[in-house]
């Protein structure tokens, strides 16, 4: 199959290794990957925080750069889910209604990471090999919006050498919520302290999860602590093999002493 | 009359108690360092949360009954007027009298020269959330009437000269030991022995109440429901107390707003499961109260119901924002939520905490004067999911912040960088500049994996807690395209 990645504007321009890793996976099993040149942003971040009228012509951007494609990949629930219930409403709110027609037929093809492995390509089995003890922070977007269920875990557990670890309270939300981590910016900590109490109850190396955004504020929580625990794109411990255990990814900890 | 639409009006300023005088932020920070009440409140509502899990799971048909019960209420809310008309009709038949009260301002008067009329100086009240909204008990107060709550919650808030903090559990941000000292302070000729075991302090509570109970001429109650095709008035409780102020005075008052009417009798059999469930998560309430105006040689003989706007036909008039008006009290949503669980329902400013305070306020005031409250949220989605009328809080919650962030008159420095990000996202060649520029972060970096923790504000705000990373040197999308010659 020939699959177009969404990249993020998050993961394009702070994590890239997600999409890197993405790219890889999907070229792995045996498919074709296009990153269309085009892409930016999703609009969620403009429509979250109030902006949507100026969410329009980003959605007309999206729209526009993803025309034609088969299946559209993204290695984020959120920005997934952004695609499937904000896009379409925003661009018909403002009159715009064969841009919304676009971006709803658009979404029926968009997919995010583990639904597209697990419904549209029927694998569990990736062939993937993480050695490293591990617990799964089910985002709050993949969970209540794209209800991805229990496909990230499935995927998980089929990855040898990996020993997956249960994250206590686990549906409780990290505190990230977008521009909601800056506005309410101590709510959130509050939030991401209890989080990552319990991450590190776990024990575990590494807390994964299928939103960049949601690990790069668990992880920046971490890093700040100089917890040894990180966090790792579940999409990067799919694409890990015995011969590159992380592609392009430190397994370091964020922060060298 | 004035020849220009004025917009249809909004609980005013000054009256009762929908607005903060704080932000949402500001609050909330002082709130977070109260060690005693995240201990309580995390207590609490993981308590009601599990109860609440277990007694909706246990519902086959849960799913179908909460469609039943969002169904119900968006066809009563699209002909609300006429259900508001034949309710007045069958309560006038039964013998009560109905009033209606444009806002809270005027919903104070008509309560006060109701209670003036009778020459009590002393009224008793049922647990009532629209009391509460329209500060009806200050109100009487500065009319020289004593407002006694004597839900037991309630009672504690008033003891203690508190506000309340959950629209269900009023004092859930104090616990046994809290309690037992406001009590002892407070409860005129209390055992000096009481100890904060939970059955010595309803006993206490319940001694201190009975006397008022016995001696009151006047109740003032809420609403749950109200049968528009029968003229009834529900209230749903678990302690009695409601009962008792129902069945044993001379006059009752109930001030009820307007989106609490139901169609039909048959309507109650969805809501009266739906609520206990959900709220108090129980199977069923112990006390559900039913009546219908006056009934000769049983209970009061005076019946006024007053029906209260106070910005609620406002709300109406959202066609994203209505669903609010759904809403049947249950505080599911309050349980649930992570910012609730950690601030507690004062930082909220209004008597309508959490998801649906936070979605219900700002619209009921006009959303300038609650600004904060829409941005009070993650959007994490809980609420909607336990939402027993299944009201999307998050859409509403989003839509609010757009209608904040078109009301600016003068555009803000946020507004700027908010446009000028979407003319980048919305151009790839801008876009790709940005994502360059964003790039020259790493120099601030110094060759670390992470940012600097000190960076100016807004980015401040984050690197307060938490560790940025450093940007790396090329996007995903560059370095793909290098490599694939397009």
């Amino acid at each position: 199959m020939r699959v177009a990645l969404f990249a993020t504007c998050l993961v394009d321009t702070v994590v890239p290794q997600v999409a890197r890793a993405t790219a890889l996976l999907l070229e792995r099993l045996g498919h074709e990957v296009v990153v269309p040149r085009g892409q930016s942003c999703c609009g969620q971040m403009h429509v979250n925080t109030g902006y949507r009228r100026e969410a329009v012509p980003i959605v007309a951007n999206h729209v526009r750069a993803f025309a034609g494609a088969e299946a559209i990949v993204a290695p984020s629930g959120s920005c997934v889910a952004s695609i499937h219930h904000q896009q379409a409403a925003v661009a018909r709110r403002a009159g715009e209604h064969a841009l919304a027609d676009e971006a709803a037929a658009l979404a029926g093809r968009t997919f995010e990471l583990s639904q597209f492995l697990v419904d549209v390509l029927g694998v569990t089995d990736v062939g993937a090999y993480y050695p490293h003890r591990v617990t799964y922070h089910p985002t709050c977007h993949s969970l209540r919006l794209l209800r991805v269920g229990d496909r990230p875990l499935s995927l998980l557990r089929a990855v040898r050498g990996l020993e997956l670890v249960e994250l206590p309270r686990a549906e409780s939300c990290c505190g990230f919520g977008g521009t909601f981590a800056v506005k309410n910016a101590d709510t959130s900590t509050a939030m991401l302290t209890d989080k990552m109490a319990d991450v590190l109850a776990t024990r575990a190396e590494v807390c994964t999860a299928g939103d960049a955004s949601c690990l790069m504020h668990i992880g920046g929580g971490l890093s700040r602590l100089r917890s040894g625990t990180r966090t790792v794109h579940l999409a990067e411990i799919l694409a890990s093999t015995e011969d590159a255990v992380t592609p392009q990814q430190a397994t370091a900890p964020a922060v060298s002493a | 009359m004035t020849a220009v639409f004025l917009g249809i009006p909004t609980a005013p300023p000054g009256v009762g108690h929908l607005r903060g005088d704080r932000s949402f932020p500001d609050a909330a920070r002082d709130a977070l360092r109260d060690g005693q009440l995240r201990a309580n409140l995390g207590h609490a509502t993981s308590t009601i949360r599990a109860k609440r899990a277990a007694v909706v799971g246990e519902v086959p048909d849960w799913a179908e009954l909460r469609q039943a019960g969002k169904a119900i209420k968006a066809a009563t809310m699209a002909r609300l007027d006429e259900h508001l008309l034949e309710l007045e009709t069958r309560v006038t038949e039964r013998g009560g009298t109905v009033h209606w009260a444009r806002d809270a301002a005027e919903a104070n008067r008509i309560v006060t020269e109701l209670v003036r009329a009778t020459g009590a100086d002393e009224v008793v009240k049922v647990k009532s959330m629209a009391t509460q909204e329209i500060g009806l008990n200050e109100a009487l107060e500065a009319a020289g009437i004593a407002a006694l709550e004597t839900d037991l919650a309630e009672l504690i808030v008033q003891l203690g000269e508190d506000r309340p903090s959950h629209i269900l559990v009023p004092a859930i941000h104090k616990n046994r030991a809290e309690i037992r000292e406001i009590f002892a302070r407070t409860i005129p000729g209390v055992d000096p022995s009481l100890t904060d075991e939970p059955r010595r302090l309803a006993m206490a509570a319940r001694a201190h109440l009975r006397e008022r109970f016995l001696r009151a001429r006047v109740a003032i109650s809420g609403a749950n429901f109200a049968v528009a095709d029968t003229g009834t008035l529900a209230v749903v409780e678990s302690e009695g107390n409601g009962r008792m102020c129902l069945t044993l005075p001379d006059t009752l008052i109930t001030v009820m707003g307007i989106e609490k009417v139901v169609p039909t009798w048959r309507d109650l059999e969805v809501f009266l499961q739906l609520l206990p469930r959900s709220s108090t998560g129980e199977r069923m309430n112990p006390y559900t109260s039913l009546w219908a105006g006056v009934t000769p040689g049983d209970g009061p003989q005076e019946f006024h119901l007053v029906l209260l706007d106070n910005g609620r036909t406002a709300v109406l008039a959202d066609e994203i924002g209505r669903e609010a008006l759904h809403c049947i009290r249950c505080s599911a949503c309050l349980n649930v939520c992570p910012v609730y669980e950690r601030t507690g329902g004062h930082a909220y400013g209004s008597v309508y905490p959490g998801p649906i305070g936070a979605v219900l306020s700002p619209q009921l005031t006009g959303v300038e004067d609650n600004a904060s409250l829409p941005y009070a949220s993650s959007l994490c989605g809980a609420c909607y999911d336990v939402c027993p009328v299944a009201i999307d809080i998050p859409s509403i919650l989003v839509h609010l912040r757009a209608e904040h962030v078109e009301a600016q008159q003068r555009r803000t420095p946020e507004a700027a960088a908010f446009r000028a990000l979407a003319r980048a996202m919305s151009h790839p060649r801008l876009w790709r500049l940005a994502q360059r520029a964003a790039g020259l972060g790493r120099f601030l970096a110094r060759g670390r994996p992470t940012m600097p923790a000190s960076l100016p504000p807004p980015a401040s705000a984050w690197t307060r807690s938490r560790d940025l990373p450093t940007p790396p040197r090329e996007t995903f999308t560059a370095a793909w395209a290098r490599e694939h010659g397009s």
